[in-house]
């Protein structure tokens, strides 16, 4: 217990107290101009808007992926399972790197799309994709074991008392992950949004436009703007808070809704 | 609604799940297909509901045929033997699900509904539980709410996988008394599937054995307990003393000793013996068709069970009545008051 509580304060509410006095050194003015400033709105918006974009698409594309790989037996399943595990174990950076390359206009998927007028390396749109591919193993690793957990026959069930497959899928499939998926949702997002690493090499980091907010606190610490990096450090801390708390009020809600038999 | 089920085939790879398959389900009836694992009852069940298809063979309802529609269409009430209930909805929710997603050209308004769902949950007794999850309620109540969830759409036919496999023993017992007055209030064709022969004889109106993807007797209780029409049916329902026998010329031996039965009328060659454990009558030595030592003796309940090494080398147990002196190491005699005998 004490040790637990020792630890936990070392490594996690230290460095986080540490954190918000440095940006108690500047008056509440200051932090707002900071914050309201369009270098940093915009970084925001971009982390936060593109990161809640690809977190959405992680979960539709993820539970696609969670139903084949549950509910289907074809050769390669297996490794494909595995698959899925690669952007959790891949040095960001290689993850940024393989997806510029790709990307880039002389790239394997760069050049067609080029070709009908797509860019995505060193665009908002690479921010996205990058996002996307580090993403999705969140939403298929909590969704999995819920969706296997899930007795078909609840399917047949519903079937036999007269229901669609719509009906089924929306009125009873759905509404059982609907906690899994919601948490899902929100780990993916919460990793977008910090992510650094895949992210920088394939944004272009143009402010205001392919700039994303962990990156700005880079910029800002480079320029020896301690003050302006922790402000921009504690709102991104203060959302993700908020977004962790969401997950545990989701799981704590799916778990009194659905205890286990 | 009755049932007509014609040379029905379904196999699972070179598995013969079922293999030619003929009933006939009148009705009104209340059917128990009875048999072991793996002998074709569940499937059956899942291709009269619609969940399964068959390879080949008809299905129909009344006469028109059900193949030709899903399960969706065939209005059929299907109990599951782990309920299958919607977790996330409430017991009142769950039961209402049918009705719900009638389509709206034909389905109630909510008052309706909820009188309906009201009516079922009163029908099962527990109305009381309208508000509660499914996770919040003994096995027992889970499935009498699978029950009224089936019975809510009004199905034509009701079809129960084995309804009380999950139970324990004393909450069977309750279920299957209430099933078959449940039954004779509804009055609606059923059939249920089970491995327990108990169950069956007790519950249903008519017994269909099966093994191994076939019917082997389709009869009353009474017909499928007093005249079992194969090996089969004998061991399979009631407990039964099965003897290797040899029928030759007119005799039938166990052994090397000839047994004083009738053997009018049996195919000569390698046969089986069939007795009821309380149809062995014990007497004094010399005095009957069989001789042997007795190496035990048990009391308990209403019989006393006796182990015997017969002359001819098998050793079988039998009920004898508690006022019989039987001692361990007396020789006797026994002669079957009723038995079978089946070729092979």
């Amino acid at each position: 217990m004490g040790l637990t509580l020792s630890w936990l304060s070392v490594i996690i509410l230290i460095p986080l107290a540490g954190l918000f006095l440095r940006s108690l050194e500047l008056s509440p003015e200051q932090f707002w101009a900071i914050l309201s400033s369009r270098r940093t709105l915009n970084a925001l918006r971009v982390s936060f808007g593109l990161g809640f974009a690809a977190a959405c698409v992680n979960l539709v594309m993820g539970s696609i992926i969670v139903w084949a790989l549950v509910r289907y037996r074809f050769p390669g399943r297996r490794l494909f399972d595995a698959i899925v595990d690669v952007p959790f174990a891949l040095p960001t950076a290689v993850a940024g790197v393989a997806l510029t390359a790709l990307f880039a206009e002389k790239g394997w998927l760069g050049a067609p799309l080029a070709a009908l007028g797509i860019k995505v390396a060193f665009t908002p749109l690479g921010i996205f994709v990058a996002m996307i591919f580090i993403g999705i193993p969140f939403v298929v690793r909590t969704v999995q074991p819920v969706l296997q957990d899930l007795d078909p026959e609840i399917e047949e069930a519903a079937g036999s008392l007269g229901a669609s497959r719509w009906q089924t899928v929306t009125r009873v499939i759905l509404p059982s992950l609907a906690p899994a998926l919601l948490t899902g949702l929100a780990l993916a997002f919460a990793r977008a949004v910090g992510e650094y690493g895949s992210v920088i090499f394939i944004a272009g980091n143009l402010p205001n436009v392919s700039e994303i907010a962990p990156l700005l606190i880079v910029i800002r610490l480079s320029e020896f703007r301690y003050a302006d990096a922790t402000a921009i450090a504690v709102i991104m801390l203060v959302v993700s808070f908020v977004i962790i708390f969401a997950v545990n009020r989701l799981q704590r809600w799916a778990r009194s809704r659905i205890p286990k038999h | 609604m009755t049932i007509e089920v014609k040379n029905l085939v379904k196999k699972f790879g070179i598995f013969a799940a079922l293999d030619g398959v003929d009933l006939k389900v009148d009705n009104g009836e209340l059917v128990a297909l009875l048999g072991p694992s793996g002998s074709g009852k569940t499937t059956l069940l899942r291709i009269i509901a619609g969940l399964d298809w068959p390879d080949s063979g008809e299905v129909s309802f009344n006469g028109e045929d059900a193949l030709a529609q899903g399960a969706r269409e065939r209005h059929v009430g299907f109990v599951f033997q782990h309920y299958a209930l919607f977790r996330h909805m409430t017991v009142f929710e769950n039961v209402a699900f049918g009705l719900r997603v009638q389509p709206r050209a034909v389905r109630k308004d909510e008052a309706a509904i909820r009188a309906r769902v009201k009516e079922l949950l009163d029908l099962v007794q527990l109305d009381w539980l309208a508000d509660r999850y499914p996770s919040q309620l003994s096995g027992g109540q889970r499935q009498r709410i699978a029950l009224a969830r089936a019975l809510a759409i009004e199905p034509r036919i009701l079809l129960l996988d084995e309804p009380f496999g999950a139970l324990d023993a004393k909450v069977r017992k309750e279920l299957r008394r209430w099933l078959r007055s449940l039954h004779h209030e509804i009055n609606v064709t059923s059939i249920f599937v089970t491995h327990d022969q108990e169950e069956a004889l007790e519950v249903a109106n008519r017994v269909v054995v099966m093994d191994k993807g076939r019917i082997e007797q389709v009869g009353s209780p009474e017909d499928v307990y007093e005249s079992p029409a194969s090996a089969f049916v004998h061991g399979f329902i009631g407990e039964s003393i099965e003897l290797p026998v040899q029928v030759e010329s007119g005799v039938i031996r166990l052994g090397d000793r000839p047994l004083a039965l009738a053997a009018d009328g049996l195919a000569p060659g390698a046969s089986r013996l069939f007795v009821r454990r309380h149809d062995m009558l014990v007497g004094p030595s010399g005095s009957g068709a069989f001789e042997g030592a007795v190496r035990q003796v048990r009391n308990f309940g209403p019989v006393q069970r006796a182990e015997v090494a017969l002359l001819g080398g098998e050793t079988i147990e039998i009920d004898a009545p508690r006022d019989k002196e039987l001692r361990a190491g007396d020789i006797v005699s026994l002669n079957p008051r009723r038995y079978r005998i089946f070729a092979g």
